[in-house]
């Protein structure tokens, strides 16, 4: 058993499933045409499930690596290993995407091939989270728009195509860029390795020979990978793309986009981007960081005057991703000397990669049953007194928005307290700022709580059914785990403790 | 190895066969056309198992022809052309199934056809400029009776032009050779003995001479601003000549830049490199703009191969041995592409319905209408797109990396193309198969055209197995490409760089 190639099995596992259910879709009964994504979906859990008793939280390397050799002519080797941050982002990608299939398969048009791409979407996401080369990094993370571009455009609202469209160029444009700075990597350092690339990066002479062609090409290719991973958290301002694409998708597309793919751009800088570029992060921390602000603050506001709720909550997105970048940078702007703040900055970090993606496609599915009992509508002015008609899907989707304000008690409040009580004591004035965020949020959630589920059962809200088995067995582990995470938040922080404090023990 | 040269005979007879065999009946012209590419295609893979790559041409017949001028009946080989006649072969097969339903003088057509494609066997293997230049002149003549007998939008216009550009940079190319030959005083016409008479000029005429040679070949690579012939072709053409023209015939261009043009003379390649590059990465973002507001089907794919082929331009402008490997990657990747490109949207879709307005095709369900067609298209503007996982991804990042090395200004212009090359080929797969999309979206396919029938399912799954596969094991042709780029005949233009 120890000899299986664990890793390859977690990625590969959805790509061979999406090819099955994709040639047996005429063959099978409808019924199994939906069921079979869905398991083979589940399948990142279990063998995730399977990585985690593998798993040695004390060891601060990569575990369960995999590498062999494979383009000898670009140096380029398949490379997979596993760390507590890609485990974390494995076992989400694990939760999330069976339960956005499963929720929302009953009303999805034709459910094999909508699975199919569903399953190339996840193996997509975990290669990248895998993945320590380059060259086959780059071929998760590339090969993740297409599955995303049908399943926003064809299965997607009125607005979809553009939508679909927008977001794709928005992406490849900024990974086109990415992909000359890795070009002038292999150029300069022969490798497309991030370990490698990372251990030159460390003692300079990467830097040192990038600079060969001029002073200023060394942070030239910094902003190239800097551009790649921005778009995709995304880093305001580049995320005029996200509220139309997170918007106009189906709902358990919306629920995967915020769930796990958001999370492939934090996932970079940290992987990649800090590693490989220590020392121009370091110098352009400080503009970094007021764009962090800038997301932090503007994407609230921006969510409070939205009418569409999927809107609002795509810009909280934003908000909430904002606030782990905003760690990032502060931890990057001011050095080694506090490492206690940089080890909550980051451990908070990941915490709330993982918390948000609960909360935010636990809300995306709620506002998905909203919408569908509207008839399509899903404007703040559609719905009104739902909470009498329907107490229980008022009640999960009331903690679902806690969770995602920040409630003690519930998931979210760890992650954004460890965030600020980091960037507290690395760059108060920067703290004190996104204050304003939390502000704005808690308003925006509660204006939304309100005028949905609150006052007199008007327009959709009157005679609002409530939820079903299948509707309330997905939204159960969600609002399970919030609980359960709020008050144990050891289960996740011991996963990635060692590794935090390592990161803060060796800061440039 | 030796069976080489047999392509070229092999497709001459097939030729004579098949317009023989087209008196009878279509259908055996067909066959015969089909087992003489596949023969040929098959020997160039037979060749390529055995091959053992290293630097230098390896010699396959050598001997007098015209011994008053030095002129031998000289073919050889290196990895170079090695990759381009594998395609060669590739391509041709392709087309011929792509060409399955061509009922009026279907022999007169795979004669032509095959002539044509013994031209370009000869071409990629001639190691004598007046061989070359014989070969090359055999391809043009059918490919100028394929276009004006059997094209459609426009095709007197796009043949007569096809063939004038062909020719005047055909002549530029002799020009340029014969003032080598004649002012530096050679013994032949083989490259060696011109690169050495061209070296023996000053450098004022090596410049003459090196513009001259490579404007000729450029022009027939399809380099910007000279390109305009290309999209006019291509959409003229009939769906085989279109996947020929940009699958092989353009890079007959751009391997007689890299054969013969820039080592003529590499210190008037060099004093022009910079100029070079610029309008290779001018061409590259300057059609993917033209592309991306195209409105008839075929013209966006004829501006996306020029586009493309300015990647391999640059790689060759570049001139260290990871662009230029690149660059004849690059060849191979494009040539597979283009021809599936071009067999889609001609075959697939335009002798279906009859229209390649993209204003048309918005309007109907055509994912529904043409399922298979659908799925090959998206896999294949993946390709195009230079995703990773295709062909095109290894071939664009290797001469990214070799464009970096020299320069990393025209890198940086690149990947604005890559960017470009996205944009129009998503607009494209929107567009045309996804036009119209609505609740219906997946229930049972509309049968209202002409089912795809087998040849053209072969010859798309033929071109796609080639692009991934390339995609994901690009060792086999860079460990062909690269040793040959270490020969001495290559080393003076080879700038800079790791090799």
């Amino acid at each position: 058993m120890n000899s299986w190639p664990l890793l390859s099995l977690i990625i590969f596992t959805p790509w061979v499933g999406a090819l099955l259910v994709f040639v047996l879709r005429r063959r099978v009964s409808a019924g199994v045409g939906r069921v079979l994504p869905i398991l083979l979906s589940l399948s990142t859990l279990v063998l995730g499930g399977l990585a985690l008793g593998r798993f040695d939280p004390a060891v601060t390397g990569l575990q369960l690596v995999e590498k062999h050799a494979w383009i000898t002519a670009l140096n380029v080797h398949y490379h997979l290993g596993l760390d507590g941050l890609s485990l974390v982002l494995v076992l989400l990608t694990g939760i999330v995407s069976p339960l956005a299939l499963f929720g929302t398969t009953r009303s999805v048009r034709c459910p094999a091939i909508h699975g199919a791409l569903f399953l190339l979407l996840q193996g997509s996401a975990l290669g990248v989270f895998l993945a320590l080369d380059f060259f086959p990094w780059f071929v998760f993370w590339e090969l993740s728009l297409i599955p995303a571009f049908f399943l926003i455009k064809l299965w997607g609202g009125p607005g979809a195509a553009r939508a679909a469209y927008q977001f794709v160029i928005y992406t490849i444009g900024g990974s086109a860029f990415m992909l000359l700075g890795f070009a002038a990597l292999y150029a300069t350092a022969g490798t497309f390795d991030f370990v490698e690339l990372a251990a030159l990066a460390r003692d300079g002479t990467l830097a040192t020979r990038l600079a060969a062609h001029g002073a200023f090409w060394p942070q030239a290719v910094f902003l190239g990978v800097l551009l790649g991973l921005a778009v995709k958290v995304p880093l305001f301002p580049f995320h005029a793309w996200l509220p139309s694409a997170y918007a106009e998708a189906p709902t358990g597309t919306s629920m995967f986009l915020t769930g796990v793919m958001s999370k492939m751009g934090v996932y970079g800088f940290l992987r990649i981007l800090w590693p490989l570029f220590p020392a121009p992060l370091h110098a352009a921390a400080g503009p970094l960081l007021w764009l962090a602000l800038g997301g932090v603050v503007l994407a609230a506001f921006a969510a409070m005057k939205q009418t569409d709720l999927k809107r609002m909550v795509a810009y909280s997105s934003v908000n909430h991703l904002s606030y782990c970048l905003l760690a990032l940078f502060a931890v990057a702007a001011s050095g080694p000397a506090h490492p206690d703040a940089t080890a909550a900055a980051l451990s908070g970090t990941i915490l709330q990669l993982f918390n948000h993606g609960l909360s935010a496609a636990a809300l995306f599915y709620c506002i998905g049953i909203l919408e569908s009992r509207a008839g399509g509508a899903r404007s703040l002015d559609n719905f009104g007194g739902v909470r009498t008609a329907a107490p229980v899907f008022a009640g999960l989707c009331g903690i679902a928005m806690f969770s995602s304000l920040g409630l003690p008690g519930l998931n979210g409040f760890v992650g954004e307290f460890l965030i600020f009580r980091g960037v507290f004591g690395l760059a108060p004035w920067a703290a004190a700022v996104a204050t304003l965020g939390l502000l704005a949020t808690a308003l925006f959630l509660l204006t939304f709580w309100q005028r949905v589920f609150h006052g007199p059962a008007a327009g959709a809200g009157v005679n609002f059914r409530d939820l079903d088995t299948g509707e309330i067995l997905t939204l159960a582990p969600f609002i399970v785990l919030m609980f359960v995470l709020g008050v144990y938040p050891q289960l996740l922080a011991g996963l990635i403790n060692p590794l935090v404090t390592s990161w803060a023990a060796t800061l440039p | 190895m030796n069976a080489l040269p047999c392509t070229i005979y092999v497709s001459f007879v097939g030729a004579l066969l098949a317009l023989a065999a087209g008196s009878r009946s279509a259908g055996a012209a067909r066959l015969v056309a089909l087992l003489t590419a596949l023969t040929a295609w098959g020997i160039t893979l037979a060749a390529a198992l055995d091959f053992v790559p290293a630097a230098g041409l390896r010699d396959l017949v050598n001997m007098p022809w015209v011994p008053e001028f030095g002129i031998r009946y000289h073919l050889a080989v290196d990895g170079i052309s090695l990759t381009l006649l594998v395609l060669t072969g590739l391509a041709a097969t392709a087309g011929v199934l792509f060409s399955w339903n061509i009922k009026e003088r279907t022999g007169e057509f795979f004669g032509l056809y095959l002539a044509l494609i013994g031209g370009v066997y000869g071409v990629f293997m001639s190691a004598d400029a007046f061989v070359l230049f014989v070969f090359y002149e055999i391809a043009i003549v059918p490919k100028y009776f394929l276009i004006a007998n059997w094209g459609s939008t426009n095709r007197e216009y796009g043949a007569m032009k096809l063939v004038l550009y062909s020719f005047a940079g055909s002549a530029l190319v002799l020009a340029g050779l014969l003032w080598a030959y004649a002012a530096g005083r050679a013994t032949g016409f083989g490259f060696p003995e011109l690169v050495a008479a061209t070296g023996r000029l000053d450098l004022l005429q090596q410049t003459g001479i090196f513009a001259l040679v490579f404007l000729g070949f450029a022009t027939l690579a399809g380099m910007f601003p000279l390109h305009t012939w290309a999209p006019t072709g291509h959409v003229a053409a009939p769906t085989a000549a279109s996947m020929l023209l940009a699958g092989v015939v353009m890079k007959l261009g751009a391997y007689g830049c890299l054969r013969v043009a820039l080592p003529l003379s590499p210190d008037a390649f060099h004093l022009l490199q910079p100029y070079i590059a610029w309008l290779a990465v001018i061409g590259i973002i300057y059609a993917g703009f033209v592309a991306l507001v195209q409105e008839d089907f075929k013209f966006v794919i004829g501006y996306s191969s020029v586009s493309h082929m300015g990647f391999v331009l640059l790689g060759l402008a570049a001139a260290n041995a990871t662009a230029i490997s690149g660059a004849v990657f690059q060849m191979f990747s494009h040539g597979v592409i283009a021809s599936l490109l071009f067999a889609v949207v001609g075959r697939m879709v335009y002798e279906r319905t009859h229209t390649r307005q993209l204003a048309d095709l918005r309007a109907m369900p055509l994912h529904r209408m043409l399922p298979f067609p659908a799925v090959v298209f998206v896999l294949a503007g993946m390709a195009s797109m230079g995703l990773p996982g295709f062909s095109g991804f290894p071939a664009e990042l290797t001469i990214l990396i070799g464009a970096w090395q020299t320069n990393p200004v025209w890198a940086l212009g690149a990947a604005a193309g890559v960017l470009v090359a996205a944009a129009f080929t998503l607009r494209a797969i929107q567009v045309s198969f996804f036009g119209r999309t609505g609740p219906d979206i997946c229930t049972t396919p509309l049968e209202t055209l002409p089912a795809v029938t087998w040849p053209e399912k072969a010859g798309a799954l033929l071109l796609l197995g080639a692009t991934i596969y390339l995609g994901l094991s690009p060792d086999t042709l860079l460990d062909w490409i690269r040793p040959a780029l270490q020969s001495p005949y290559f080393h003076a233009i080879l700038t800079g760089g790791a090799s």
